[in-house]
């Protein structure tokens, strides 16, 4: 009998764990791809006043894609915030900031109007599924290791250029580049 | 010794709840006991080639669909890929199953593009696009979410449901795949999909 009890105790544990197990899983798959590592064979950092901007880089365009996304890490040295408010690049008509989310299960995608801030002493990340650049009618296809000359204009430290390299089309930052 | 009983018989139904839980649990994750949901409706539309295509083009083997547009930024271009890595992974295991990418923005993405888009990440995967109103009754049958949102410019783009939905060999919807689902649990559904 109390080896029964012993027994069913084990039975207990063992699928409490398991259904612990499968739980962290969840957690584990949603976190996936949340950030993206930057590696250290990445570009020189470029300065705009007290803004330092690195890791960029855009992915080669699909056949037929008229728009590209620009990825870059913006951190912050100031006291006070700034805030990306648009740009501009040779290689397309329009460069805007975009924001993607899910909601549930539908993708939105809708322009930033006032810009993306860059918090004080902070950093913003400009990253493949979430806030980026968007380089809309592109005038000609980006191929896999472009550089392609993007103007960041932010409303205190100003314009800055910044050449984003392009990766394959399916980058998710610049490691493999 | 009634204590005894009394001891067992609390940890027996402690047990018995804790494997209930589980399985409720696994069920509903992994979807292999779930009911498959009768979906869409009969449709005329184009695929890539610009032949005509059906809705017997889902029946007799396993399908996925996914819907999206070729002016896409982000979701699609992952999704095809995840999708082309599917179908490596599962190799001669997978040859029954069909993929289709069918657009939710049919006035830009004619057969052509279509063609052009997919094949940039596998020869498994094909368009299907067609005439508006036939491409949203379709979407609207297969509980499609797909809304134009204007840009500057004149310009659009799309917001629209990101899963991918996985049909049986009746093309009856089995399960779906969300964005970013994890790809063990993404490998795991088109196994059991496969298996029918």
């Amino acid at each position: 009998m109390r080896s029964f009890s012993r027994i069913a105790a084990l039975a207990l544990l063992a699928t409490s764990v398991s259904f612990a197990a499968a739980q962290s899983h969840d957690h584990s798959a949603m976190g996936k791809g949340d950030a993206t590592a930057m590696s250290d064979d990445m570009m020189e950092p470029v300065r705009a006043g007290d803004l330092v901007l690195s890791g960029a880089f855009t992915r080669a365009t699909l056949p037929g894609a008229k728009i590209g996304g620009g990825y870059v890490t913006i951190t912050n040295q100031s006291k006070e915030a700034d805030r990306l408010v648009g740009g501009s690049s040779p290689a397309a008509q329009r460069v805007e900031v975009h924001e993607m989310k899910m909601d549930g299960n539908v993708m939105q995608m809708r322009q930033l109007k006032d810009g993306l801030e860059i918090p004080a002493g902070g950093t913003a990340e400009l990253s493949p599924g979430g806030t980026h650049l968007m380089l809309i009618n592109l005038t000609a296809p980006l191929k896999e290791g472009d550089m392609i000359p993007v103007t960041l204009e932010f409303a205190k430290a100003g314009k800055v250029e910044v050449q984003f390299m392009a990766g394959p089309a399916n980058a998710t930052s610049m490691e493999h580049n | 010794m009634n204590f005894r009983l009394l001891r067992f018989g609390l940890w027996a139904v402690i047990a018995a709840l804790s494997l209930f839980l589980v399985f409720t649990y696994a069920n509903t994750r992994f979807g292999n006991k779930a009911e498959a949901v009768q979906l869409g409706a009969p449709f005329n539309l184009t695929d890539q080639t610009g032949a005509p295509i059906t809705e017997s083009a889902f029946k007799g083997h396993p399908t996925a669909l996914f819907f999206g547009f070729t002016h896409c930024p982000e979701v699609c271009p992952t999704t095809l890929f995840e999708m082309a890595g599917w179908l490596k992974t599962l190799g001669d295991e997978g040859k029954d199953l069909r993929v289709f990418f069918i657009s939710v923005d049919p006035e830009r993405d004619t057969p052509d593009v279509m063609k052009g888009y997919t094949s940039a990440f596998t020869d498994r995967i094909t368009g299907i696009t067609g005439k508006p109103d036939e491409v949203e009754k379709f979407l609207k049958a297969w509980k499609i979410y797909a809304k134009k949102v204007p840009t500057e410019n004149g310009d659009y783009t799309m917001d629209h449901t990101a899963s991918v939905m996985l049909l049986d060999r009746d093309a009856r919807l089995k399960s779906t795949i969300d964005y970013k689902e994890s790809p063990d649990v993404a490998m795991k559904k088109l196994r059991l999909l496969i298996a029918g």
